[in-house]
């Protein structure tokens, strides 16, 4: 098992590395530096500017610099925000988008295999067909869509939930739903396609034929192996979610790492651009590495050697 | 025994209509009541958005000071209502589904391109090639792409083909996995040893009798990425960094209602009912020709 995490790690550097060089030389590619005013600034105070963030090196210095202070866990200073550096703002973010995020990927399962479950065991019944076609919706319809509308119709028509603000427990609902639908429907038509297949095979015959009742049968046999196409998603999941946040965070005014790509895309501010995607790089390849391992302890076939 | 009654001159008259796959599935496809209904839809949007704009009664750039922010208002031809710059929204939602099923459309084909040629390269030539391209496919699953081509609109934001081509560049891989899982049962078949062995160049088999074997899958898989790369592109938009103003896309319009939602309902409704349901049209539509090609499955 550990060698096969190790393993996995070492197969990941390559990723990373072009995940990296993407992101820096991308940037660099950008006409227009961080400091390219509408006013111009005089060159003698640009030139200082530049030296001090190093910025006038040749662009392989730069790099491998960047490299080196990336091995530090440095991620170099944000060019907006002036006194914060870009690890400052990352690690300030991190808890909040990890809140959201984290309780819309629970409650995406727990609603999802849920309703997959139920949707399988009454295949072709009435509610088998409205949870399929309400998951449709949800994998159809984008999260940016489900945001504004429920905003306007819960918050704004009903008035039942403030419309953004952080804080409380009430300005979490709605960003945690709208980020959680998508996934909710992905997993559920997940969970009823494998379901089906499960319940017609041999040992959930076994099962039944000793006489189990149903719901142990499904519950304790049969839904583990069902769950196997469903963790295998989860990595999928979480880079939905991430991307999802990017969004919501947006919409709603949640001081997340999400948020501040976008301003930070629309700012220009390089650095944070680039060490938002390598921070959410690194985060996808581990929690992919994750569900695998979670897979391994599910199916008995698979032993990581 | 007896009562099975052959006629064996009915076979000698009547030419056997011989039933082709692809006649197989357009029929369960026109059994697919959810699919035929998406279709239909699907073609009155497509109408809409491409001919729409010539019917509609104000021009896309119009700018009425008379109707700024109003809501639907049938006496006055703003059957949508107007935007806080007094512009018809009706004819902006159609002009705006153009540049999205375009992009759809574009980026999907950009994709094919490069999934298809990918896959039947790696998967015919084989080897140490096949390792390294696909090699390469799995690297790049990895990569948090919407940051990429976020980056790149960001870098090139005025020139609406890169983002074509950035879309369509990042929705190849599944395509390149499927196909080339196909050429490897392909190329060992009959026909190709036979071009093999009249001298037909590497190329011109890929070209001539890989690549237009391994249809049926890409279709399949065509009908699932146009929904995916319209959801990318409006994302994109959605934040303000895709599509530019005076282009519009339903993605621009949807985060622009959303920014007024709280003095114009319709501003925000409109194009997010016009999205959505060419979304949902699509996945539908997508199921409907999977199931039709490979029953199977269902």
């Amino acid at each position: 098992m550990l060698r096969y995490v190790i393993k996995r790690l070492i197969g990941a550097i390559p990723t990373l590395f072009i995940i990296i060089t993407l992101s820096f030389f991308l940037m660099r590619l950008a006409p227009g530096g961080p400091f390219s005013r509408e006013r111009a600034l005089p060159p003698e105070i640009e030139a200082n500017l530049l030296k001090a963030y190093h910025l006038d090196d040749p662009l392989w210095l730069q790099f491998l610099n960047y490299l080196g202070d990336l091995a530090h866990g440095d991620f170099g200073p944000s060019f907006k925000y002036k006194d914060f550096s870009v690890g400052e703002l990352i690690w300030g973010g991190f808890p909040t988008s990890a809140l959201v995020g984290g309780i819309a990927i629970l409650l995406a399962l727990g609603i999802g295999i849920c309703a997959g479950t139920y949707a399988a065991l009454k295949q072709n019944s009435r509610l088998d067909y409205s949870t399929m076609g309400f998951a449709m919706v949800g994998i159809a319809v984008p999260n940016f869509v489900i945001a504004p509308l429920l905003t306007f119709f819960i918050s704004l028509k009903m008035g039942w939930l403030p419309v953004g603000g952080w804080g409380q427990l009430k300005h979490m609902i709605l960003p945690v739903i709208a980020l959680a639908l998508p996934q909710i429907a992905a997993i559920a038509r997940l969970t009823r396609g494998s379901m089906i297949e499960v319940l017609r095979s041999n040992f959930v015959r076994t099962a039944r034929s000793k006489g189990l009742p149903e719901q142990v049968t499904v519950t304790r046999h049969a839904l583990k192996a069902a769950m196997l196409p469903v963790v295998s998603y989860l990595g999928p999941a979480v880079a939905g979610i991430i991307t999802g946040s990017v969004i919501i965070e947006q919409i709603f005014g949640i001081p997340g790492i999400g948020r501040y790509f976008v301003q930070a895309a629309l700012n220009r501010d390089y650095t944070l651009v680039m060490g938002v995607t390598i921070f959410y790089g690194v985060l996808i390849i581990l929690l992919n590495l994750l569900a695998d391992i979670i897979y391994g302890f599910l199916d008995p076939k698979i032993r990581y050697e | 025994m007896t009562d099975v009654v052959l006629k064996p001159d009915r076979a000698l008259t009547e030419e056997v209509k011989g039933r082709s796959l692809w006649q197989d599935a357009w029929n369960r496809l026109l059994r697919n009541h959810a699919a035929v209904v998406s279709g239909i839809v699907l073609i009155i949007i497509l109408l809409l958005s491409f001919v729409g704009p010539y019917l509609a009664p104000h021009s896309v750039d119009e700018v009425n000071w008379d109707y700024i922010d109003s809501p639907p208002n049938f006496a006055a031809g703003y059957y949508f209502g107007t935007d806080q710059n007094g512009r018809d929204l009706l004819v902006r939602t159609f002009y705006g589904g153009r540049v999205s099923i375009t992009i759809g459309l574009v980026a999907t084909l950009v994709s094919l391109a490069i999934g298809v040629s990918w896959g039947a390269i790696a998967g015919f030539v084989g080897g140490r090639v096949d390792n390294l391209m696909m090699r390469v496919v799995d690297i790049l699953y990895s990569l948090p792409f919407i940051f990429f081509v976020i980056m790149l609109t960001v870098i090139f934001g005025r020139y609406m083909v890169l983002m074509y081509v950035a879309i369509g560049a990042v929705s190849w891989l599944d395509m390149a996995r499927i196909v080339r899982g196909q050429t490897l049962s392909l190329k060992r078949k009959e026909f190709v040893e036979a071009a093999h062995a009249s001298g037909v160049s590497t190329f011109n088999i890929i070209r001539r009798h890989i690549v237009p074997n391994t249809l049926g899958p890409v279709i399949i898989y065509v009908t699932l990425t146009v929904p995916t790369v319209m959801l990318t592109e409006s994302f994109i938009s959605f934040l303000g960094m895709g599509v530019q103003e005076p282009n519009s896309s339903w993605g621009v319009l949807v985060s622009e209602g959303a920014r007024v939602m709280d003095i114009s309902w319709w501003g925000l409704i409109f194009p997010c009912a016009f999205l959505s349901i060419t979304l949902l049209c699509l996945n539908y539509l997508g199921d409907g020709v999977r199931d039709a090609f490979d029953p199977k499955d269902r």
